[in-house]
């Protein structure tokens, strides 16, 4: 370890341009947007008439957030320094939570394995930083409780040069090398639900994948780090899609944008068009709409097929992916690396200088605002989007692998001002924001009523809890809260039924 | 790092911001040229039915939510909208004592019978309405001609009748203001028994007698769509009552013209406009699902037809939509949409 060697604390606000050193993925030069030609114009043109005109695909119902794109839209994505403790959480993602392999005080390298995969769904976990274990302890998490984490002390004066692993072409490598592969680089989906990635690709048995949906949606007010991946890494991207293709032996990819990025409409179809014009992967443009970025709203959109009740897209041959996923897929994977950072989105009108930001995972969010700049107080800080985030209840928490964005809230924001609540006037707005069409005024009202297996036989359980039907009930009814408790209720009384049945 | 007080809410973090106060304050806003509309056609009467109809419903929701210790219901501003309503249905020279029970009646039994805003299943102004037009028909159905000179000095004789008495009869002083042929029937009376339509663009422009607030379906329609502009108000009710009561109008006028009105006579006649715009549209009362409003409103328009033209009233506006308010938990659930990835609808459960 060469620990004499300066790294730059690449200073954000100094308007330095220093790029680090080394193996990192940054801006590359010629994967930047290009001028359209004149080809691409009219294509453009066209693009945006359609957009005005509203006819691209999309799912039924929906709601139109404003959406505040514009403050980080054109920001390309630019490095932070590292914190000076790490804190990696041993669950970041859905299933087993990773096992440690380190010891309190030994020396890790940026890029070293730190715990292993659990049997159940898991992925391991890589040192986001050179630095030194610290301690095996309980971290706050976003989601509430406390819950095991590695604390990484960084040294800051180390190299950090990323620990690389085999060097390989992944065309090279059989599908199951390769979701071995993803497995072994920790790849979670990046938008949110942090889904272990190899699963996805794994065949299931008596299913095959026919289609890749590659989700370049976001669309979550405020965030816009996938439509910069779109942009600055379209060729990490385009190589994470074909690598996918190959591990899930799917026929064709196709990447839906909300056409509220036509320039990464644009830039990925011309990358297409240059490289491989005739290949499985296209790019289509679905309405920018939310939440369209949900796996099975996408689905109805592009294929207009609705994943079953009860089902996963995996039963009609689809896989959905998210952009950074993929992007990470075609980073990681020729050089053996596991994943240690990923771009967020910090914003909101409590944010001096929003912007789009390369990462490591564990940087608490305190250390992340400091660095970018809050204008007054803090009223909520919410890790994700507005629309699904979750709000913080300490800074300590650290930005975990499925974080796509911080947004920051002053005290005063209007969405903070306490609005009485009324009884539902049967309105009929929820009913008519709904994407999966439940009836979210009557299961509100069963929800008071405590009538929880009621709202089961209205199909409780579909709900994803978009938050859309709170969003736009003028009662300020906390109907997406009234769910979530609800189908807690009717999971554990689900599982005391299991146990006794058992008996 | 300032952090103090940090909100810990849960997801979503934003909300449209459309509350409910908005909405109402919306709908009186939309009320007010109506009712102004009302004072300048039939004077000092129309003007104090509007004050009496409003205070009496506001202090009756004050008074029984204080009973039921609900605190503070009227933030809302719902019951001034019942109270406006109830004003604008009913005849102009309506005796006070009269509305004021009627606005009582309302707002007691139409909405704190059922426990308040949001639970009330019919439109309170109209159970008001419906309670009166039982108990005082010959009051309910005595109109003064619009217009009537010296309407800003004096009421209308009828108005200021002392409680539990008879009306004075107004014909007399109808027949001082020298007005020629007054008969005292409304257009749809005219129609009902002389088959004599009034003129359309009368009634649109609204310069005809009849409820003091139901008379200018241009006006109602110009309030109507600002409201739906607004999206303080589902188009789709007052828009499919218009289009059940010109398709079911229709058939009977292609068969005899003379007979029957024409669909565009049904639309602008009597209450059809302000109850489309205003009444049927009252979101509480009205079926949550998106077809489900639209069956209501052509359920509405349809019911109203044929009571005009085969009922004992001539105004059908009121019963139909208060029973399709009755029916509009049973079309909700009829319904209801398909839920994504369900393989049939849900619709007969
Ligand atoms: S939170 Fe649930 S009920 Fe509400 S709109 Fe979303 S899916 Fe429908
Ligand atoms: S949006 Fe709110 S008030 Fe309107 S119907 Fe739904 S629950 Fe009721």
């Amino acid at each position: 370890m060469k620990a004499n060697q300066i790294s730059a604390p690449w200073g954000l606000m100094s308007g330095s341009t220093a790029r680090p050193q080394g193996d990192r993925q940054g801006m590359r030069p010629k994967d930047a947007p290009q001028t359209p030609s004149h080809e691409g114009l009219f294509a453009h043109l066209d693009l945006a008439f359609k957009r005005w005109l509203g006819w691209h695909k999309t799912f039924a119902h929906g709601v139109y957030p404003v959406e505040h794109k514009e403050l980080t839209a054109g920001k390309p994505i630019r490095r932070l320094p590292f914190a000076d403790e790490l804190i990696i959480p041993l669950q970041q993602h859905k299933g087993a939570p990773a096992v440690p392999i380190v010891k309190v005080g030994q020396e890790v390298m940026r890029g070293e394995p730190i715990a292993r995969a659990n049997e159940v769904m898991s992925v391991p976990l890589h040192a986001p930083a050179t630095g030194v274990i610290r301690a095996i302890g309980l971290a706050p998490t976003a989601d509430g409780p406390k819950a095991p984490a590695i604390f990484l002390k960084v040294y800051q004066a180390a190299s950090q040069d990323a620990l690389l692993g085999k060097r390989c072409d992944p065309e090279q490598l059989s599908p199951e090398e390769i979701i071995q592969a993803v497995q072994e680089a920790g790849l979670v989906g990046l938008g949110g639900a942090a889904f272990p990635s190899y699963v996805k690709l794994r065949p299931q048995a008596g299913r095959s994948i026919h289609t890749l949906l590659v989700n370049g949606c976001e669309c979550e007010p405020y965030l816009t780090c996938d439509h910069r991946i779109m942009l600055e890494q379209a060729e990490s991207l385009i190589r994470g899609i074909r690598i996918a293709l190959k591990a899930a032996g799917a026929r064709r990819a196709i990447i839906g944008v909300e056409d509220n990025k036509l320039d990464a409409i644009a830039h990925l179809r011309a990358h297409l068009r240059q490289t491989d014009p005739d290949g499985p992967i296209s790019v289509a443009a679905v309405q920018a709409k939310y939440p369209q970025g949900a796996e099975k709203m996408l689905i109805k959109a592009l294929l207009d097929q609705e994943v079953p009740i009860g089902g996963i897209p995996a039963d009609l041959g689809v896989a959905v992916f998210n952009v950074g996923t993929l992007a990470q897929m075609g980073e990681l994977l020729p050089k053996g690396q596991g994943l240690i950072e990923r771009v967020i989105t910090v914003s909101g009108p409590a944010v001096k200088h929003p912007g789009n930001f390369l990462v490591p995972i564990g940087t608490p969010v305190r250390f992340l605002l400091e660095r970018i700049g809050i204008t007054g107080d803090l009223g909520e800080v919410i890790l994700g989007g507005p629309m699904m985030g979750m709000a913080v209840a300490s800074l300590d928490v650290p930005i975990t692998k499925g974080v796509s964005g911080v947004v920051a809230l002053h005290p005063e924001d209007p969405a903070l001002a306490a609005r009485p609540v009324y009884p539902c006037i049967h309105c009929g707005e929820c009913v008519r924001a709904c994407p999966v069409s439940l009836n979210p005024s009557l299961l509100g009202e069963l929800a008071m009523a405590r009538q929880y297996q009621a709202m089961a036989e209205q199909y409780l359980e579909q709900c994803f809890e978009c938050g859309c039907c709170a969003f736009v009930c003028p009662a300020n009814i906390p109907l997406t809260q009234y769910f979530r408790i609800a189908k807690s209720i009717n999971r554990d009384a689900e599982r005391r039924r299991a146990g006794k049945g058992s008996h | 790092m300032a952090n103090r007080g940090i909100a810990i809410r849960t997801s979503p973090h934003l909300n449209r911001v459309l509350t409910v106060e908005q909405i109402m304050r919306g709908v009186i806003l939309a009320l007010l040229p109506i009712a102004g509309w009302s004072v300048w056609q039939f004077g000092l009467s129309a003007l104090l039915l509007l004050v009496t109809t409003t205070a009496v419903s506001v202090l009756t929701e004050w008074a029984l939510a204080r009973a039921a210790g609900k605190g503070n219901s009227l933030r809302d501003g719902s019951v001034i909208i019942t109270g406006i309503l109830l004003a604008l249905t009913l005849p102009p020279g309506f005796p006070l004592w009269m509305a004021a029970v009627a606005a009582f009646i309302g707002v007691a039994l139409g909405k704190w019978l059922f426990g308040g805003l949001g639970y009330n299943v019919m439109n309170p102004a109209l159970i008001g309405r419906a309670f009166v037009q039982a108990a005082f028909p010959t009051a309910i159905t005595t109109w003064t001609p619009p217009f009537a000179p010296g309407r800003f000095v004096e009421p209308i004789p009828s108005t200021l009748t002392p409680p539990f008495m008879q009306p004075i009869p107004v014909d007399q002083w109808v027949a001082g203001l020298g007005f020629d042929g007054w008969s005292g029937a409304t257009p749809l009376a005219l129609q009902r028994f002389q088959h004599v339509e009034t003129p359309v663009w009368d009634l649109f422009a609204g310069t005809v007698t009849g409820s003091a607030g139901e008379t200018s379906a241009l006006l109602i329609l110009l309030c109507g769509l600002w409201l739906a502009w607004q999206r303080m108000l589902d188009w789709r009710i007052p828009v499919s009552v218009m289009a059940g009561a010109i398709l079911s109008a229709l058939p009977f006028w292609l068969i005899d013209p003379t007979l029957y009105p024409s669909p565009w006579f049904v639309l602008c006649a009597g209450g059809l406009m302000l109850g489309a715009w205003f009444m049927a549209s009252d979101m509480v009362a009205s079926p949550v699902t998106t077809w489900g409003v639209v069956i209501y409103g052509l359920l509405i328009g349809i019911l109203t037809v044929i009571i005009r033209l085969f009922g004992g009233l001539v105004e059908g506006v009121m019963y139909a939509i208060l029973l399709a308010n009755a029916l509009g938990p049973l079309i909700s659930d009829w319904t209801q949409p398909r839920v994504y990835g369900a393989k049939q609808s849900r619709q007969g459960r």
